[in-house]
């Protein structure tokens, strides 16, 4: 039995096997197309010939692709949506999409904002005004094919939300996309609600590449094979819950990257480094997933409550042009050869000096041709090294978080320019297959279900809450698929609620395990 | 005399994230809700304070409740509305202008919202030029000014106007009405004459907010040596230290969000320790337990790539940031102001001292 986990980048889909063990079988890179479809065709037939793995014997089968992302960004293939809120009188004094550069909000063509909602307690603010859902959904026929509904406090009570779905499909019909907001987002009505609109508006993207992943596996007679799509908290979804949620892959590249460093490293705590050619990423992996950024996301200029890995990113990479300069200080980057660096570097007959060329010279690695950098002074080398070495050293400092030395785990094509010892840590592992560890990460991912509400610690205590949301959280990581005995808890967060009496918290809670088979 | 539309209301924020020094609730929401009504009303006129009649009646406006609750119900339409007709007929007087009790925070958009809606002028001063926890908190308490008359709404119409014997007993049972009402509520309160606002008021605070807004937004092509140095220039404030988050602290009593973010030091200050203790607000700054800041200083934690301010509920482990301390506005340094704002008035055991002065202190002793 094996699974195959594919990942569709800007430049290269890569793809993976690995067998039960979980051990590397086989990897390839392929280019990505402009339709998705016949990159990931070929990379599937790479990979097959590569592995000689019989594809009857592929049971689980992942993907991970920045589609969604990209949709959003270059606002392209973006479908028409209605949205209605449901909280007035509540909420109104906030529109919808206020804060929309206009070439995305374009993709809202109608905007309502009907009578209901809740409080924080669940009381309702006004009851749910049915009348003029049933209305707004009739104004929509012939307009729009996909429809986003968020309400106030939904995460809370999502009674008003299913309501409205459920009438909005009586009158537009079975076919018409649903998104609601309390499947998509967290706490901050806005947020979500911004998240919701843009699920909605992906929902043609989303059906565009799962199909054409289920056509490009069978083609290749894959028919055994459970069918996952990476999301962006490094956990996998069904392909009918990518093909509702498709926001939640947003964002997976990093993630499925020091997830799979990780597991290439055998490491659940550790710095990861990912050297490109133009930049360095510094992540860190906790409990083996990696630990999430503060920052409100904003995702082609929209404002969303999505977490991203927190991630240090550097100007340093394989082709960072290095310099002298006339009071002799040496600087390496942050501008770079990128991906000409096969034309442009010294060793590969060029005329730029590059992070690489000192690495040759220095004898770090064996890439192009050695004579072109005999020329260059070994103290000049080292000094420039000096300067990558610091950028590294610092960045990992900035990154981790005890003054402990920390394990370092060195991925992505421009790593060769990485010294192999470092200050500040214990061992820094260079691992195999380190130029694919994207789809590894999505092949080995697990599958989640997360908790959130808000408690008043006073009513129920702390132990006690946090206990019972535990439970809520695990059981909806076994309903998504999970095997029940594989299920752990990976993240426990309660914070107090500021200028409110009583004890209230917003209680969240993650657990994730292993597909069930 | 200015007018204030979209692009100002941008750079509002982002001041008075820094003003909020760590409260005051993300100012996210509130501008959005300045941003509404600013595009469905059109923009609102900025008074200097001096342009301001002694005889004019003047009404600061906030919200009331948890800033997490505003992020989810935001505000409804009618709100301001409200609030003017109540003010004005139990002062038998027009309002002449609104404008904000707090700089900081969250609190600082949404009188631009009420201005918008009303089509009247806001005056370009508040009662902290920062944000703080508790209702007395501000100058005009330091010039015997009463809270009530305050009055309160919420969205659904529910209004009530309180007149207390003490700011203490408007606290208790405007919060106890304002868990009724949901958890967040708009109010005003602190009503006052032209006279006494040119007298007490934080004047040009709002200006100022704009200016900081503007430099954070702009600190990476200022020309200064480095995006700090433009930032700490720009914002005329002490670097306090610069670290990532190794632990929060957080406990809540009263209504209050207390708690603790202690650093490890990075760059420059690396090997270093700091913590900074909060109550809502940042209160004081420590390096290797040497005091460098305390409040009414405003001590704020700003993330270190960006310099975007950092509130008490989003400090998080790992992140890396820069502490800084800005000096405070000078009414809060007398006895009076520090009696009601100081350190020991939140339980810390040390004496105010400026922070330009403990500054000095911290460089002596290199």
């Amino acid at each position: 039995m094996y699974r195959l986990g594919i990942d569709v980048g800007g430049t290269n889909t890569d793809a993976v096997i690995i067998d039960e063990a979980l051990n590397v079988v086989a990897q390839i890179k392929h280019p990505t197309s402009d339709d998705i479809y016949d990159g990931i065709l070929g990379a599937i037939d790479a990979i097959l010939s590569e592995s000689k793995v019989d594809p009857k014997k592929i049971h689980l089968a992942m993907l991970g692709t920045t589609q969604c992302t990209n949709a959003i960004v270059e606002r392209k293939h973006l479908e028409p949506v209605g949205l209605l809120r449901i909280g007035a009188p509540a909420t109104l004094g906030v529109p919808p999409l206020v804060d929309w550069a206009d070439d995305i909000a374009k993709v809202a063509v109608s905007v309502a904002m009907i009578g209901g909602g809740f409080e924080y307690d669940g009381k309702a603010i006004a009851a749910f005004d049915e009348a003029a859902a049933t209305a707004y959904f009739e104004s929509l026929k012939g307009k729009v094919n996909s429809v986003a509904i968020s309400c106030c406090f939904s995460t809370i009570r999502d009674e008003h939300e299913k309501k409205a779905a459920a009438l909005c499909r009586k009158v537009l019909g079975d076919d018409v996309h649903v998104s609601i907001s309390s499947d998509v987002g967290s706490m901050g009505l806005i947020e979500r609600e911004n998240a919701t609109v843009l699920n909605a508006s992906l929902y043609k993207v989303a059906q565009k590449f799962t199909d054409g992943f289920a056509k490009s596996l069978s083609e290749h007679g894959i028919d055994n094979a459970k069918i996952y799509i990476s999301q962006n908290d490094g956990t996998l979804m069904t392909m009918a819950h990518a093909q509702k949620y498709p926001i939640l892959t947003i964002a997976c590249g990093p993630t499925n990257s020091i997830r799979g460093a990780s597991y290439l490293g055998e490491l659940k705590e550790a710095i990861v480094i990912d050297v490109g050619g133009t930049t360095t990423d510094i992540g860190v992996i906790q409990g083996g997933f990696p630990r999430e950024s503060g920052v409100a996301v904003t995702i082609g200029g929209v404002r969303t409550n999505f977490r991203m890995p927190d991630v240090l990113s550097i100007g340093l990479g394989g082709g960072s042009i290095v310099r002298q300069h006339p009071d002799g200080n040496i600087t390496v980057g942050p501008d770079s050869v990128g991906y000409e660096i096969t034309k442009k570097a010294l060793v590969f007959g060029g005329d730029t000096l590059t992070a690489t060329d000192i690495a040759v010279k220095l004898g770090m690695c064996q890439i192009g041709d050695a004579s072109k950098v005999d020329f260059l002074e070994t103290d000049f080398a080292e000094r420039a090294m000096t300067v990558i070495r610091n950028a590294i050293e610092n960045g990992i400092d900035a990154m981790k978080l005890s003054s402990d030395d920390a394990d370092v785990i060195l991925v992505g094509g421009g790593s060769v320019i990485v010294p192999s010892t470092l200050t500040g840590t214990r061992q820094v592992l260079m691992p195999n297959y380190f130029g694919t560890a994207n789809a590894i990460g999505s092949a080995i991912s697990k599958i989640s279900g997360t908790y959130e509400k808000l408690i008043d610690y006073e009513t129920l205590p702390r132990e006690e809450a946090i206990e019972a949301a535990k439970k809520e959280a695990i059981q909806m990581a076994v309903d998504s698929g999970a095997a029940k005995e594989t299920v752990e808890i990976i993240d426990v967060e309660d914070v107090p609620l500021a200028y409110y009496p009583g004890n209230t918290n917003r209680v969240k809670i993650k657990a994730a395990g292993d597909l069930a088979i | 005399m200015r007018k204030i539309g979209l692009k100002e209301i941008e750079d509002i924020a982002l001041g008075a994230a820094l003003l909020g020094a760590g409260g005051g609730g993300d100012p996210y929401v509130g501008k959005l809700v300045a941003m509404g009504a600013v595009k469905a009303c059109g923009d609102v006129t900025l008074l200097d304070p001096e342009e301001v009649p002694d005889d004019a009646l003047i009404v600061p406006i906030a919200m009331m409740g948890a800033p997490t609750i505003l992020s989810e119900k935001g505000i409804g339409g009618e709100e301001y509305k409200t609030l003017h007709k109540m003010v004005s007929q139990f002062y038998g007087k027009e309002i002449y202008a609104f404008m904000p009790i707090e700089a900081g925070g969250v609190n600082s958009m949404l009188p631009i919202a009420a201005c918008a809606r009303l089509g009247i002028p806001m005056v370009d001063a508040d009662g902290m030029g920062r944000a703080f926890p508790e209702l007395q908190m501000v100058t005009f308490t330091i010039g015997g000014i009463k809270a009530t008359p305050m009055a309160l709404t919420d969205e659904k119409g529910n209004c009530a106007i309180f007149d207390t014997i003490t700011n203490k007993w408007t606290e208790e049972l405007a919060r106890a009405v304002t868990m009724s009402c949901g958890g967040s509520v708009s109010v005003s309160l602190y009503c006052m004459d032209g006279a006494t606002l040119k007298k007490y008021a934080v004047k040009n605070i709002v200006t100022r907010s704009e200016q900081l807004g503007a430099a954070i937004r702009n600190v990476k092509h200022s020309g200064e040596a480095s995006p700090e140095a433009a930032f700490l220039k720009a914002t005329e404030g002490f670097k306090l230290f610069k670290g990532k988050i190794a632990d929060v602290l957080r406990e809540t009593r009263d209504g209050f969000n207390f708690g603790k973010v202690v650093l490890e030091g990075i760059d420059t200050d690396r090997g270093k320790k700091a913590s900074v203790t909060f109550q809502n607000e940042n209160l004081v700054a420590e390096v290797d337990g040497a005091i460098l800041a305390t409040t009414p200083d405003l001590i704020a934690i700003v993330d270190s790539e960006t310099f975007i301010p950092v509130t008490t509920d989003a400090l998080k482990y790992g992140k890396r940031v820069i502490v800084v301390g800005l000096k405070c506005f000078e009414l809060w340094r007398t006895p009076e102001g520090l009696e009601l704002v100081g350190p020991r008035y939140f339980g810390c055991d040390v004496d105010y001292q400026p922070i330009e002065e403990l500054m000095k202190g911290g460089e002596t002793n290199v």
